[in-house]
């Protein structure tokens, strides 16, 4: 669905990324993972054309992503970006309706309408669509712009969804049904390209993971190949064990560090 | 106004989606604020030294467009409508037209509703290219103006209000998207520039310089006819007309503008628009009435919080809101003196500056 191949970005003679590659295909959850300033934001930036490429080619369905115009693309990927503050008190209701602009001219359809109730119920904040954004708490806001995000790729067959850190912010509930939201809509033909930084979440959710370190691809591959003990201990500097705990269906990963000695 | 809205139960019988308040539609709020605003220009037009009563106006536009042949009014009434009241009533409403539907779309541009023409040094480089241009009139004697005719002033005024806005903006987003910081001291440096090139030019001027001047500190619709009508109509117009059409893109824009490029939006053709219009507005009612300020402020404001921040309405809102403002502001300036009258640009800066502290402790206060 979309091949990113020998993808190179500077800005100003400073190397951002060097030769990444990888493909997402329909039904495929992809997890970019990293220490910061790996390059995960650029490269999601790169994602949704928001940057073009140095050198190196995006494709999106077979068609170069730089040849797509906006509205196009709009149609048919959704992204949530890392920062969302909006200041203007706009509804819950209002901010999610604003992912079925791209559908419709003036007026919202009845199935706009149906669509925003839809996400709002499936991100499970319908109770509070007419409460004012700004009065929302950071992770609630949070949920807001996941279904916004949810609403403008609803109806798209074989849509893309780019998330940058979607769970920033949120209870630990609402990280995991966001994550099994994600699941879900790949599991409808949908590729979800997500930057995560819990890797037990990556792990648990993901099939594919690609390993970033310093602007370049570190491992790529299925979840169980990348995140092994050595990768994430060169990747991130800590040391870590995974254990197959008995009542599980999937292994955990732990850091493995030495108590904090109380200095004398 | 905040908490009124919060604590409403929420109506369960609407259809799904529909949102449960808010619903007055645009053409409604339209509607209504269009019989208020036809209302102030009747009050404003026979308000006034010679007070004309309704009575008179009906025979008067009625001798005017010959629905009677009886003259039943003093012929001076009559003049005093034509030539004095009615081309200031109209200027008053599409300079307040012109000023709130700029502001409202500004302050979209800029995701800040503190974005304010006058505030962001805009009406200061629109007010400076038109005093430029007064100045190479003099001195080469009329002969830009025989080119333009009575648009040179807005045109010009038009052009140092676009470069002035790119200008704030392009710095602005230099420090990160919506830096209010950045954007106030733009105003700061751009105002104290034009402050200084008044200064040198009070300090040049001859008498009747001194007078243009001042004009243009302090604002006035004093010098209304209908040659100054005429020069704003279609600038206005213009941005009245088109400016909702872009009201879907100032929505998402609220998102910032990386997620308003995701939804589809090109964000330089965007911005392109926006200044165009926007100034559009500004550039020719600086041309025709000097520095009005906090008219783009004040009344995008009020039209926020009692309709909601949607720019379709808010752009609909703000201009008809202006009109209705500087019509009425423009009534008070010319009575509360009579026969003497006061700058308008003193009246609405006397209005605007505490309700723009109230917004700046407002915006912190609801932060924590």
């Amino acid at each position: 669905m979309i091949q990113v191949s020998n993808v190179h970005f500077g800005v100003k003679g400073r190397k951002l990324l060097s030769n990444v590659s990888f493909a997402a295909k329909p039904g495929e959850f992809w997890s970019i993972i990293g220490a910061n300033g790996a390059g995960k934001s650029t490269l999601m930036k790169l994602l949704s054309r928001e940057h073009s490429p140095t050198s190196g080619s995006i494709t999106f369905h077979g068609k170069d992503l730089k040849k797509y115009k906006l509205k196009e693309l709009a149609q048919r990927r959704a992204v949530l970006a890392q920062q969302n503050s909006i200041t203007l008190a706009f509804t819950v209701l209002e901010i999610v309706l604003m992912g079925r602009y791209p559908f419709y001219d003036t007026q919202p359809t009845r199935r706009d309408l149906e669509i925003v109730d839809l996400c709002l119920k499936k991100v499970g904040i319908s109770e509070f669509k007419n409460r004012l954004f700004p009065t929302l708490s950071g992770g609630e806001q949070q949920r807001v712009q996941v279904a916004r995000t949810l609403a403008q790729i609803w109806e798209v067959k074989e849509g893309l969804i780019l998330l940058d850190e979607p769970t920033t912010g949120m209870d630990l509930l609402h990280q995991y049904e966001t994550f099994q939201l994600a699941k879900e809509m790949t599991e409808k033909g949908f590729a979800v390209v997500a930057v995560v930084h819990d890797l037990n979440l990556a792990l648990q959710y993901a099939d594919q993971v690609l390993m970033m370190k310093g602007g370049e691809t570190f491992a790529s591959g299925s979840a169980e190949t990348v995140l092994t003990e050595e990768n994430i201990k060169t990747a991130f500097g800590l040391t870590v064990r995974i254990i197959q705990p008995d009542h599980t269906h999937f292994p955990i990963i732990v850091p493995d560090t030495a108590p904090v000695q109380a200095s004398v | 106004m905040q908490a009124q809205t919060l604590n409403k139960p929420e109506t369960t019988f609407l259809a799904p989606g529909l949102p449960a308040k808010r619903k007055a539609s645009v053409f409604w709020v339209g509607t209504v604020l269009g019989i208020v605003l036809l209302a102030c220009v009747i009050f404003s037009a026979c308000i006034g030294a010679l007070s004309i009563s309704l009575a008179e106006l009906w025979q008067i536009i009625a001798f005017k467009t010959g629905l009677t042949n009886v003259a039943k009014f003093e012929e001076q009434k009559a003049l005093v409508f034509w030539i004095i009241r009615l081309p200031r009533v109209c200027l008053a409403v599409l300079v307040g037209a012109g000023l709130g539907i700029a502001g409202a779309s500004l302050q979209g541009l800029f995701r800040n509703p503190i974005a304010d023409s006058t505030l962001i040094g805009v009406t200061s480089g629109a007010s400076l290219f038109a005093v430029i241009v007064i100045m190479l009139n003099v001195k080469y004697l009329g002969v830009i103006s025989e080119i333009g005719g009575a648009y040179t002033l807005s045109l010009a005024a038009f052009v140092g209000a676009a470069l002035t806005t790119l200008l704030v903006y392009q710095l602005s987003k230099l420090t990160g998207e919506g830096g209010m910081t950045t954007m106030l001291l733009c105003g700061i440096a751009i105002n104290a520039f034009v402050g200084a090139m008044t200064g040198l030019m009070t300090y040049m001027a001859s008498d009747e310089q001194l007078r243009t001047i001042t004009f243009w500190n302090l604002g006035s619709l004093g010098g209304a006819n209908w040659t100054s009508v005429l020069a704003v109509a279609p600038f206005v117009f213009c941005s009245v007309i088109f400016m909702p059409y872009l009201s879907k893109a100032l929505n998402l824009l609220v998102l910032g503008e990386s997620q308003a490029a995701a939804l589809g939006v090109n964000m330089t053709v965007l911005k392109r628009q926006v200044i165009v219009l926007a100034t559009m507005g500004v550039g020719s009612s600086v041309a025709v009435a000097g520095t009005i300020g906090f008219v783009g402020l004040v009344v995008p404001h009020i039209i926020r919080t009692a309709f909601g921040p949607d720019h379709k309405m808010l752009l609909v809102g703000s201009a008809i809101g202006g009109a209705i403002v500087l019509t009425l502001a423009d009534t008070i300036s010319r009575t509360i003196v009579a026969p003497s009258e006061l700058p308008i640009g003193i009246l609405t800066a006397m209005l605007g500056t505490p309700f723009f502290l109230y917004i700046l402790w407002d915006q912190k206060r609801r932060k924590i």
